[in-house]
């Protein structure tokens, strides 16, 4: 089936959509979580996700996200904003709740494994690479991704100025009045949202590469904040679009193929950057 | 009347006490230099200055003491506000490969005002090309400032403060990694802001030379906690022997 063909199908177009909004969303984010040094926060909340959606399905819920959603934001809640005075320092509680999840999801699952379900381990590839489950998107996961991105986008134009302040120097905005405590909670509200919509299109493992790859391509070249952070939802909305295209055209799996692009993406403009600085 | 006064504070981390009976009062146009030997205290009693952590035991109050032997209580409208003060850290890591614009951050020194007001307003835009001007920074704005000299990243950082305050300005350590000459600019700039545009300073230094050059006031923390007034701090004891330790000339 050649390209045209293949963009005209429903479904093909349910996952553009999403994928560009989920991109888009990961991307601004990104920016300030690898500027603050949480780039594997994405990593760690999708594990958790990941945890949380075994239970859901060991329970069986129908809809996951009822569970997957609220367990997702206390977890963020719990490292971003507790967890810089916390004495398990950011970058060891990230690994310890992400690995904990992760093994704890896969015991369950084979403890008490789905009824009508046999393939454990297709299930947990699926979970964990993004597998198909993009372009196996129910009309009622396109609407909440839809709506839960423009508040994701909406939220971010409208406390930018914030983020950058509390990114930039937080001491400073909290001592000269910003109310930093509410937006990092927000903020770590608005990111495990990211992290539960981003998992149907990458899978949960490479949830870290839509975070931390366009915004450290974009740094490479841009020397403001803005323009890093508009530059990083081009490349990231981008790359979304030529992977998820070439993984129809090469029949690859989505979520690699996506990530492949960003970092040929980085490598390009890591070369510009070393160029230009010369 | 006083634009801050701090009685018997006692600061510390999960209770274990680093500095305790802390008492002083800052007035307005004061130039307040907090001197001590490292670890002593100094940035953790900044910190609690602005609100950032709180103390173990004692009061900090925004103006005289509320009651009593304290004097006159500045009417509401007249204390010191939190966006009233401006700060200047000590450059974290996060900042030395941050991509940001000269003006972006100057900027971000309004935020404080801003509430939830989710953009700047031209007063605000205006006031920082006042203070980018003020420090001399006018063909920097657009540059980056990781791509900055550190001379020129502190002037950045005081521009910003600026926009916060122009009534109290907190710096901790503010040449520190700066070479002579650009050290000896930046004094030069916070003396002149204290001097001739009745700016309060506080600022926490090692460099004891310095501090009793410009410096009006003087608080000694350690285990002898003395404050006073500079020509008293080198009269007294406990100035006279650091500055010994310190090999200063006296």
């Amino acid at each position: 089936m050649n390209l045209a063909n293949y963009i005209q199908l429903p479904f093909v177009q349910n996952a553009l959509i999403v994928g560009v909004l989920v991109s888009l969303c990961t991307a601004l984010l990104g920016v300030t979580l690898v500027l603050r040094r949480f780039s594997f926060i994405g990593d760690g909340l999708s594990h958790v996700a990941f945890g949380a959606m075994t239970v859901a399905a060991v329970v069986g819920l129908t809809n996951d996200m009822v569970l997957v959603l609220p367990v997702t934001v206390v977890c963020a809640v719990l490292l971003l904003s507790v967890g810089q005075n916390a004495k398990v320092k950011g970058d060891a509680s990230v690994a310890m709740i992400s690995v904990g999840a992760l093994a704890v999801g896969y015991l369950l699952m084979n403890l008490f494994p789905p009824s009508g379900r046999s393939n454990i381990s297709g299930d947990v590839c699926t979970t964990l690479f993004g597998g198909t489950s993009i372009l196996t998107l129910r009309p009622e996961e396109v609407t909440i991704s839809i709506v839960l991105s423009a508040v994701v986008v909406l939220f971010f134009i409208f406390f930018y100025h914030k983020i950058f302040a509390i990114t930039f120097d937080e001491s400073f905005a909290g001592a000269t009045g910003a109310r930093t405590k509410l937006y990092n909670l927000l903020l770590a509200v608005v990111i495990a949202v990211v992290v539960v919509l981003a998992m149907d299109l990458v899978g949960s493992l490479l949830i870290s590469a839509l975070v931390v790859f366009p915004a450290l391509s974009a740094m490479r070249i841009f020397k403001s904040f803005r323009s890093v952070t508009v530059c990083a939802a081009i490349i990231s909305v981008t790359c979304t679009i030529a992977g998820i295209l070439s993984a129809a055209q090469f029949n690859t799996p989505v979520g690699s193929t996506i990530v492949v692009a960003d970092i040929v993406v980085f490598a390009v403009f890591s070369l510009i950057g070393w160029i230009t600085q010369k | 009347m006083a634009l801050l006064t701090c009685e018997d504070l006692s600061l510390g981390y999960e209770g274990k006490p680093i500095l305790e009976h802390v008492s002083f009062r800052v007035e307005a146009g004061d130039y307040l230099c907090i001197v001590g030997e490292n670890g002593s205290g100094k940035s953790t009693l900044i910190k609690t200055i602005l609100g950032l952590r709180r103390p173990l035991h004692g009061k900090i109050y925004a103006g005289d003491r509320p009651s009593g032997t304290g004097g006159g209580k500045l009417p509401p409208s007249k204390r010191l506000k939190r966006s009233e003060i401006g700060y200047l850290p000590q450059q974290t890591v996060v900042q030395r490969d941050f991509p940001a614009s000269v003006l972006e951050i100057v900027r971000s020194g309004c935020q404080g005002r801003q509430g939830l007001r989710p953009f700047y307003s031209k007063a605000d835009k205006q006031l920082a090309m006042e203070n980018i001007r003020r420090m001399g920074l006018e063909k920097l704005v657009k540059r980056c400032y990781r791509d900055l000299s550190g001379g020129q990243q502190q002037r950045v950082l005081l521009a910003r403060a600026l926009c916060a305050t122009r009534r109290l300005l907190l710096l901790d350590e503010p040449v520190s990694g700066l070479d002579p000459r650009v050290t000896a600019e930046m004094y030069q700039l916070i003396s002149d802001l204290n001097r001739k545009e009745g700016v309060t300073i506080i600022m926490v230094s090692h460099d004891l030379g310095a501090a009793l050059q410009y410096a009006t006031h003087i608080l000694h923390v350690g285990a002898h906690v003395w404050f006073g007034t500079r020509d008293d701090y080198l009269q007294s004891k406990v100035g006279s022997s650091f500055l010994k330790q310190g090999g200063m000339p006296e």
